[in-house]
């Protein structure tokens, strides 16, 4: 192998390295897009602000010098109970309207929580505190950081957690079967609300861990840091196929390779654009994501 | 202040406004399609009409044919935009088309802060000064007597048929993709006609002025005057016009919350009076001031 080839790979494994590292925080986010979609078929909007909201709630934290291992559950805390309020106060009137009417109604809270953020906690971004020393490791040419590490370890720790929560718990059961059939299961006697109330809030959870994060990742965090992400996260949910647990994951960790190689190896500047290339498409080639399965929409 | 110097900016956005909410009506609320992309047409009809100005215009042809060929050039430009947006993404339905066309919205966008002609992220300077009011509001009326005349007519009410049921639509011969394209072209070609209309009465135009959150606020504009009525767009355009410069003249902390505002009137009417002022109705004489036998 010449030096320029395994430079070439080099390079190449510490795109991908910190493209998992960045999807593993899509994915996060993700999950959250498609565990709503899935039982009420919303598309949340407001989701990229549950994040921000981790976030702030997270340096919050840390700058009283709380460590990392308490901040990160409260961040979720913080960001879930937010969602359940959201919920309670304004999807769950505007449920029974229809998609459209859903739809504009998660913009207006989307926007709410963008400006009130933005009037409450002022725009300027401002510094993360180091919750942890950052270190770095070199394996050979690839580098990896202290905060990567945790960022993965986290998403995979979370990730199990969630998995156990929805396949082997009773609120689990209940929220596969709500997300399966809404009308049947509130027959069963399942206490249909409660199941979405829940939902809402183990999805804003994961999406505040993702905000504490992103907050280490880059050091700063900002009251319009949601949006953005949360429209990737939107579009690693649709890449995956909405709706289904397993296929944000993926479309998260896709979504992040494809943006690091992006940046990498030709232009930084189209970064955000190549998400919603990445959307358009999937929509066109397989609208129902890549483990999605197809339905065909009955008269 | 003198009023002409103060209300002149102001109606020319006004108006402005008019022709993109006049559009947008057509595709969401005519046409029942969901587009939250309206500002990236807007942007491709700023940009063209302006580079035209910037760099192309004879200088020895009036002003006024000068600005009419840029509006040409815009709607044409935003047309072409609307078939390469629509021909795709018509073929989704509902929230998958909103965030299509989000994404189609912010990638011109982003396409635009990376061309260095027309000034990237430094934005666009020394466009020539040719738009005025009665420019702009000529083709207010153009528009809406277009606009008028199409819903009247049977492309306007297969357009309408697919609103209401699309596959029934469909069931009756309707080329439901011919329509809603037709739809949404018409709608990206005004937003075009708008924003070359804007780049020759601002002279600065700049990407940040086409982000998502206009898309919102255009959106809004129909939503609040009721979504499927030209007379609400209208009404709803200029009243969001006009409500910052009153919440300007409210005071300062008032004005800093305006888009805190804004988003609180989008989710309580959606929760209070999700079909806006006008609903589907348009503004008619008749119905005020009803004649014996007359229209109900």
């Amino acid at each position: 192998m010449t030096e320029q080839t395994s430079y070439f790979f080099w390079d190449l494994g510490q795109y991908l390295l910190n493209g998992i590292a960045q999807g593993s925080i899509y994915a996060l986010v993700a999950l959250g897009y498609t565990m709503v979609y899935g039982i009420i078929r919303l598309i949340n909007f407001a989701h990229g602000e549950f994040y921000m909201v981790g976030a702030f709630v997270g340096l919050f934290l840390i700058q009283a010098h709380l460590p990392f291992l308490i901040a990160l559950p409260l961040a979720m805390l913080g960001s879930g109970l937010l969602a359940v309020m959201v919920e309670r106060l304004v999807y769950r009137p505007i449920r029974k309207a229809g998609k459209i009417q859903a739809l504009i109604t998660a913009l207006g809270v989307s926007l709410l929580l963008q400006y009130l953020g933005q009037n409450l906690l002022g725009a300027d971004p401002r510094p993360f505190p180091d919750a942890l020393e950052n270190k770095t490791y070199m394996f050979g040419e690839l580098m990896i950081s202290k905060i990567q590490i945790i960022i993965i370890l986290t998403t995979v720790i979370l990730m199990g957690a969630l998995r156990y929560l929805v396949m082997h718990t009773k609120i689990g059961k209940a929220m596969r079967a709500t997300s399966y059939n809404l009308e049947a299961a509130e027959l069963m006697g399942i206490d249909t609300n409660k199941v979405i109330s829940f939902t809402f809030f183990v999805g804003a959870a994961l999406a505040g861990a993702a905000g504490v994060l992103v907050g280490m990742y880059y050091n700063t965090v900002e009251p319009m840091m949601g949006l953005i992400p949360g429209l990737k996260a939107f579009v690693a949910a649709v890449l995956g196929g909405i709706g289904v647990i397993p296929g944000a994951v993926l479309g998260g960790l896709v979504l992040g390779v494809a943006e690091n190689l992006v940046i990498g190896f030709w232009v930084s500047t189209y970064r955000d654009a190549i998400a919603f290339a990445i959307l358009i498409i999937i929509l066109l080639i397989r609208p129902a994501g890549l483990l999605g399965r197809n339905t065909r929409e009955k008269v | 202040m003198d009023l002409v110097s103060y209300f002149g900016p102001l109606l020319q956005n006004a108006g402005v406004f008019i022709i993109l909410a006049l559009g947008l009506n057509l595709i969401n609320g005519i046409a029942g399609q969901f587009s939250l992309g309206h500002a990236g047409f807007w942007a491709v009809g700023a940009y063209v009409g302006a580079s035209y100005g910037a760099f192309f215009a004879p200088a020895f042809l009036p002003d006024f044919v000068n600005l009419l060929i840029s509006n040409v050039l815009g709607i044409i430009a935003a047309s072409i935009a609307g078939v390469l947006v629509g021909v795709p993404c018509l073929r989704l339905r509902g929230d998958y088309l909103a965030i299509a066309t989000l994404g189609f919205g912010e990638i011109i966008r982003i396409i635009i802060n990376n061309l260095d002609v027309v000034g990237g992220p430094r934005g666009f300077t020394n466009i020539p000064h040719w738009s005025n009011l009665f420019w702009i509001y000529l083709w207010v009326v153009l528009c809406i007597i277009m606009l008028a005349n199409l819903l009247r007519g049977t492309h306007g009410r297969a357009i309408i048929s697919i609103r209401e049921d699309e596959i029934a639509a469909a069931a009756m011969g309707i080329n439901t993709t011919k329509y809603k394209t037709l739809a949404f072209v018409i709608g990206a070609g005004m937003a075009g006609l708008a924003g070359s209309l804007f780049a020759h009465a601002q002279q600065f135009i700049h990407p940040s002025s086409f982000s998502f959150m206009w898309s919102v606020i255009i959106l809004l504009m129909i939503i609040l005057g009721g979504m499927g009525s030209m007379t609400g767009a209208i009404v709803g355009a200029v009243f969001l016009t006009f409500l910052p410069e009153f919440l300007r003249l409210c005071g300062e902390t008032v004005s800093e919350w305006r888009m805190v505002i804004y988003s609180l009137l989008l989710i309580l009417l959606m929760l209070l009076r999700p079909q806006g002022i006008f609903g589907k109705h348009e503004f008619n004489l008749k119905r005020l001031w009803p004649s014996k036998g007359g229209a109900k």
